[in-house]
């Protein structure tokens, strides 16, 4: 589904990605762990077609297309999502209206009908219980005033609404606690099929308790130092991180 | 005085002799005679004015609008081309204006309360010239206002309310100015005075739109007055949406007795060039005004506003809020003055304005003036000119909208805060939906 290929960053003249390779293929769920300033959420950010990243060198291909010539929006209506580390308030927008419009908008990227109003919101009703979200929140302006628990359900609701093939969650945990924490990870969860995948970027182990990964990556400098199973992560919690960076 | 103002000032002064009105009050040629000799004696301001620093009305200045024809034969607009032309229902009272001149077959108002008076101006004159006399340039005063005089002088029909203590009018009254293709090169320059007595209820939806395209330039040149009784509460909409060929000048005066409310929304879309001035005076203890607006202009439209919140009385609250969206190489220009008399006390005074630019060419100038002479006072003005936020946009274009859709979207919300204040559901409704077609699909104003 993905393949990252000695991939290269730059923002502004600081080098922060030195040559990242990964493979992710359909039905995997695969963890990206390191130390804070590592790279990996601007690894992430570079998947889903952040502007303020330049790729110096590498490639990066998804479902046969080269990921890195398609602009944001495409990336979205082929199927990939990332789940914001700081989810973005838009005050004026509501909450309902936003998703719809995205919702339409990947449906007819991929030649289907979209969706009424009415149609809509019984499809939410279904996503909102999923991420225990109370239906008023469709009318708030989105993420405008929400706590960040709130702020992160509603990346999980869109992420359930837009049902993508490639989700990316940044450091989707930081700040929840553990109710919260067990309701994200119920959700995306839910959302894991054979023919989807999912790349979870997080600094805590924690999270993998409850989105257990097929595999584990650890980031640094830049670099993936050290690659394994579930267990790796495991042996992050107990041991920390120094471990890898000096056999690396 | 140039030899292009000595013209235009000939010019208006040939106008007026020949207006000669027939019939009216005795008092009303001195009145109108005060108010030319005003006009002449001021000129119009140029940008040496501190009022008008950011706006030259040169192009105002340099011709002489004929005063509008009194149109002959039948009227060429149907209740359709209202509709159509100006946001508003068949349920509210409404006083239909073409080119300046009443138009009675437009019009629909006899379902107000009995006590309630709503007239054209020239009926007015004739039915109760000492109410008007009583009342008309008491708050709009001539001095220092060219514009003011200009209308005082040539002001030929507009709308006299009185609204008699405890009355409460339900419906919105909708004063509804159109230009149409006759209006090009006239000078209109309505008036309308309300005065709310105290405890009565009373919402004005002045709408300032055209039909057709004059194809060239016409004036508007109108002129408000407003008397908020103790405990009334004025609800005021102005909306302008002139011909971009127009130039369209609006001042509006409040002055509000105690415990009493006005609430304005100016909404400003249209013209060349606009200037909206509105003035309010809380002069009764506990007394609220609420000012807020909108401007969206494009190409090389300019929009000014000044605002001026005299406190007078203690224990007044002032809220202001103003947002400007600006593309092409329009210029803006917010000038929000508010003056705490040392009487004044617990004044409780906030201004916020905030423009979002989406060209590099277009400009804001924005000048917040606070003159504040007593010392027990809250009071806060804020200011922002900025662009779409770019993280905002790539949140957006991260969930599959376009780059352009996300831009609309956003522009969109950002109008969407100080529309969201209009309390007539229609208007909102209508406004919203103005606004959201030209941001998601370039339709115009």
């Amino acid at each position: 589904m993905l393949t990252i290929d000695n991939l290269h960053a730059t923002a502004g003249d600081k080098e922060i990605l030195k040559g990242i390779s990964l493979t992710v293929n359909a039905g995997e769920v695969h963890a990206i762990m390191g130390p804070n300033g590592s790279g990996k959420s601007t690894l992430a950010q570079i998947i889903a077609g952040h502007p303020g990243y330049t790729v110096t060198s590498g490639s990066v291909t998804y479902e046969g297309r080269d990921l890195l010539a398609l602009q944001a929006e495409e990336r979205a209506q082929a199927g990939v999502f990332l789940a914001f580390q700081y989810p973005i308030e838009i005050p004026g927008v509501t909450n309902a209206y936003f998703f719809r419009t995205a919702y339409n908008e990947v449906r007819k990227a991929n030649g289907k009908e979209e969706l009424d109003p009415i149609e809509f919101l019984d499809l939410m009703e279904t996503k909102l219980k999923l991420v225990e979200m109370d239906p008023a929140m469709l009318h708030r302006s989105v993420n405008a005033g929400f706590s960040g628990g709130e702020k992160k359900r509603n990346e999980i609701l869109q992420m359930a609404v837009l049902e993508p093939k490639l989700a990316i969650l940044d450091e989707t945990d930081s700040g929840l606690d553990i109710d919260a924490l067990r309701v994200v990870a119920g959700g995306v969860n839910a959302l894991r099929r054979p023919d989807n995948a999912a790349i979870v970027v997080t600094h805590y182990q924690r999270l993998l308790n409850y989105i257990v990964p097929d595999f584990v990556h650890v980031l640094a400098n830049g670099r993936i130092v050290k690659s394994g199973g579930k267990e790796l992560a495991l042996e992050l919690e107990a041991r920390g991180y120094d471990w890898v960076l000096e056999a690396a | 005085m140039t030899s292009a103002t000595k013209a235009t000032s000939d010019g208006y002064e040939q106008a007026f002799s020949a207006l000669r009105s027939s019939g009216g009050p005795s008092w009303l040629p001195a009145l109108r005679r005060e108010a030319m000799d005003r006009f002449n004696a001021l000129g119009f301001p140029t940008t040496r004015n501190e009022d008008w620093h950011f706006t030259s009305v040169t192009p105002i200045a340099e011709r002489v609008f004929k005063i509008a024809p009194t149109r002959s034969g039948p009227a060429t607009l149907s209740p359709a081309d209202v509709a159509t032309a100006a946001i508003g229902d068949p349920d509210w009272h409404r006083l239909v204006f073409v080119n300046g001149r009443f138009e009675a077959s437009l019009s629909a108002f006899a379902g107000l309360p009995a006590e309630v008076r709503v007239t054209t101006l020239a009926d007015a004159l004739k039915e109760t010239p000492e109410f008007v006399a009583e009342h008309l340039g008491k708050l709009a005063k001539s001095e220092g206002q060219t514009f003011t005089a200009f209308n005082t002088a040539f002001a030929q029909d507009g709308v006299v309310i009185h609204v008699p203590g405890g009355e409460v009018v339900e419906a919105p009254v909708h004063i509804v100015h159109i230009a149409d293709v006759h209006a090009a090169g006239a000078g209109i320059h309505p008036r309308l005075l309300v005065v709310a007595e105290p405890l009565s209820q009373l919402t004005i939806v002045e709408s300032f739109v055209c039909t057709g395209s004059p194809g060239a330039a016409y004036l508007t040149n109108a002129v408000a007055e407003i008397e908020v009784g103790n405990g009334a509460r004025v609800n005021h909409y102005k909306i302008q949406r002139e011909s971009t060929d127009a130039y369209h000048v609006g001042t509006t005066q409040v002055r509000q007795g105690r415990d009493s409310m006005y609430h304005s929304f100016a909404y400003a879309s249209g013209a060349a060039i606009s200037r909206t001035n509105i003035y309010t005076q809380l002069a009764g203890e506990n007394a609220e005004t609420r000012l807020n607006g909108l401007y969206l202009i494009d190409g090389t439209q300019h929009a000014d506003h000044q605002t001026f919140v005299e406190h007078l009385a203690p224990a007044c609250a002032s809220r202001e809020l103003y947002k400007g969206i600006l593309d092409g190489s329009s210029h803006g220009v917010f000038n929000g003055k508010v003056y705490v008399d040392p009487i004044a006390q617990k004044t409780d005074g906030k201004q916020t304005n905030h423009a979002l630019l989406l060209s590099d060419q277009a400009r804001v100038d924005t000048k917040p003036q606070l003159e504040i002479f007593a010392d027990d006072v809250k009071c806060t003005h804020g200011a922002t000119v900025g662009r779409l936020d770019e993280a905002a946009l790539f949140y957006m274009k991260s969930r599959g909208l376009g780059a352009d859709g996300a831009r609309a979207l956003l522009t969109y919300a950002f109008a969407a805060e100080v529309l969201e204040t209009i309390e007539v559901d229609q208007l909102r409704e209508g406004l919203e939906a103005l606004a959201f077609a030209r941001f998601t699909h370039g339709e115009q104003r």
